[in-house]
């Protein structure tokens, strides 16, 4: 019997890492695992994982959803709803390789699925609510049945391991795309388990997070309100749901949502000029619910892009390097050498300050409050 | 004696090193954790990356690094010497309580936190550009010298400088200093005394790493514990 956030509690840190390519090339997946490999002392062995963008082009237009099943039943159960909210295109088990090093994995599968017409329709809901309500239902509702992949042309690949152990099982050097996180766990307060390794994902978002929350169960409670189910049985969870909640329900800009979850000091907006005190302020006061306290360092990878974000006071470590059209974010300096040894600028991002890559093509929102 | 990091791990690397007699070169560092920890003689030469925790615990050994230093530089260092030549990341010279560390760029944040001094022993921290918030941090004792070298005045130190502070000194070198200081710490413009207090460590930069403050109208102002107005509290006040 797993417990829960709260039940128990293992004191120790965690490694994440983060490629990408603006011009949108097509990195394969065994760079990150080399970048991961530097941190190995990061991470007990207890939870790894990625996550990569650009990865599906072939069926870029549907949801790819991996889940994890405890049983066979499970699946069939699952499968049962799928066929009836879903047009499944393709489906088929995720490819793994044996490794002594990865053991009593759940059954892994892949389903490319687009939702049925008639059904969306009668939803009256767009399209990704849609997508993001039945993955909360199952998650909830179907006991074994764990969904923790479901964007578009993205994917996240976790299992219970060191993360270069994780990435040889799902054979990630046979995946390419223009962007990867990448995470190695080190379980503080709650158990180590397949579903609990990171990213969380929601639709496109996912988060790989070193850190821990202690405005965790404020923080669920208020975005329990809004129909997400933290059942997942660790703090990250909620990160990914309160980004899904800022920037996809209530329409923020990352730079805004940074600023919600990771809001400046009432002494530091109390210094501000008055139009954007005034902003500061208003934030502060309608969110405080989603503020996260706690120390944390975040990876958010989206669609056509990454968000690298520090608590304030910068409680963990985050180093960001660029080389031409490259960017690279990661706990240690050394997991961005491995990947690219003469980087043309390397930074330590300051608490607060998020830090935003996009494809070269999207428009860049990052340095705006749109607020007015 | 020169060692090949890339062939191992963080442990097989400083048992190597303990296992040598006298000076070693290390080639291809990548994330080796903890080297030089409580070293007491000889120099240790870097070329790569070092892990966190760099010459934790340095008892009179010098560490030279070619490069970029990582997290936790001279945890709780007692003596000796490390120089770097680049930038350091976060908590450089955390709870020092002896010895000198020489960062030729920036350094991340709380840089020097918890810094003691006893006796003979005076630890000194000195950043040749600037320094993240926390700067100095419940320092008890000890000096921080931030050179202010290239950056402007509101980047050489961030917020909450020397909050806690109840010993030692913060030097900082800027034209004016534009960003708010805790009421616990006193701020002014360093006299004759203090400056030939300060004088060899920027001798001693500018020898390490062949460069002299440039003349660009920055002085040094030094920042002490204000008595009269004790540590209360900060994390509630949020």
């Amino acid at each position: 019997m797993l417990m829960k956030e709260g039940q128990v509690r293992i004191p120790s840190g965690c490694a994440i890492s983060g490629v990408f390519s603006r011009e949108g090339n097509r990195v394969p997946g065994d760079l990150i695992v080399r970048s991961m490999s530097t941190m190995h002392e990061r991470s007990n062995g207890l939870g790894g994982g990625f996550a990569g963008y650009g990865i599906y082009p072939e069926y870029k237009d549907l949801y790819a959803f991996h889940i994890f099943y405890d049983s066979t039943d499970a699946k069939q159960e699952c499968e049962k709803f799928l066929d009836h909210h879903f047009e499944v295109v393709n489906l088929s088990k995720i490819p793994t390789r044996k490794t002594p090093k990865i053991t009593n994995a759940p059954l892994i599968w892949r389903y490319f699925v687009t939702p049925i017409h008639n059904k969306l329709r009668d939803s009256q809901l767009d399209e990704k609510e849609f997508v993001a309500r039945c993955v909360v239902k199952i998650n909830h509702e179907f006991k074994g049945t764990y969904v923790f992949s479901s964007g578009k042309n993205m994917g996240v690949f976790k299992a219970v391991g060191y993360p270069e152990d994780v990435g040889e099982f799902y054979r990630l050097e046979e995946y390419a795309g223009y962007s990867w996180t990448a995470h190695g766990r080190y379980p503080t307060n709650t158990p180590g388990w397949w579903g609990g390794a990171h990213p969380f994902a929601m639709l496109d978002y996912s988060i790989v997070h070193n850190g821990e929350i202690s405005s965790y169960d404020a923080n669920r409670r208020f975005i329990e309100m809004f129909d997400y189910h933290c059942d997942l049985l660790t703090d990250t969870e909620v990160i990914t749901y309160i980004f899904d909640y800022l920037l996809r329900r209530q329409g923020f800009t990352l730079y805004e949502a940074a600023k919600v979850v990771a809001a400046p000091f009432w002494s530091t907006i109390g210094r501000m000029e008055d139009k954007e005190k005034e902003k500061f302020t208003y934030l502060r006061n309608a969110f405080p619910d989603v503020l996260i306290t706690g120390p944390f360092s975040i990876i958010l990878g989206f669609e056509g892009g990454l968000m690298a974000l520090n608590d304030r006071l910068k409680l963990r470590s985050m180093v960001v390097g660029e080389k031409g059209e490259m960017v690279y974010m990661a706990s240690e300096e050394c997991a961005i050498r491995i990947m690219e040894p003469n980087v043309d600028k390397i930074w330590y991002p300051r608490g607060g300050e998020p830090v935003v890559v996009r494809l070269n093509e999207e428009e860049d929102h990052v340095d705006q409050l749109h607020i007015s | 004696m020169t060692i090949d990091a890339g062939l191992y791990d963080f442990q097989g690397l400083n048992e190597k090193i303990r296992a040598e007699k006298g000076d070693v070169t290390i080639e291809r560092c990548l994330g080796h954790r903890f080297i030089g920890a409580g070293e007491s003689e000889r120099t240790i030469t870097l070329h790569g990356t070092p892990g966190n925790a760099l010459g934790c615990y340095l008892n009179g050994a010098t560490i030279v690094v070619e490069a970029n230093a990582q997290d936790q530089v001279g945890d709780t260092m007692n003596d000796g010497k490390i120089i770097i030549h680049g930038d350091a990341g976060d908590a450089v010279g955390y709870a020092m309580r002896g010895g000198e560390i020489y960062v030729e760029g920036s350094a991340g944040y709380r840089a020097g936190i918890h810094m003691k001094a006893y006796k003979d022993k005076k630890p000194v921290v000195v950043i040749g550009s600037k320094a993240g918030s926390f700067l100095g941090e419940y320092q008890a004792g000890g000096i921080i010298l931030v050179l202010g070298i290239g950056c402007a005045d509101d980047e050489v130190y961030g917020r909450f400088c020397g909050t806690g502070m109840h010993g030692g000194k913060i030097f900082v070198r800027a034209k004016e200093l534009c960003r708010v200081l805790p009421e616990q710490v006193h701020a002014e413009e360093a006299d004759e005394t203090a400056l030939a207090e300060i004088k060899p460590y920027l001798e001693a930069y500018s020898q390490y790493f062949d460069k002299s403050l440039p003349d660009d109208g920055k002085k040094f102002f030094v920042f002490t514990p204000n008595s009269k107005n004790p540590y209360k509290k900060m994390y509630a006040m949020n």
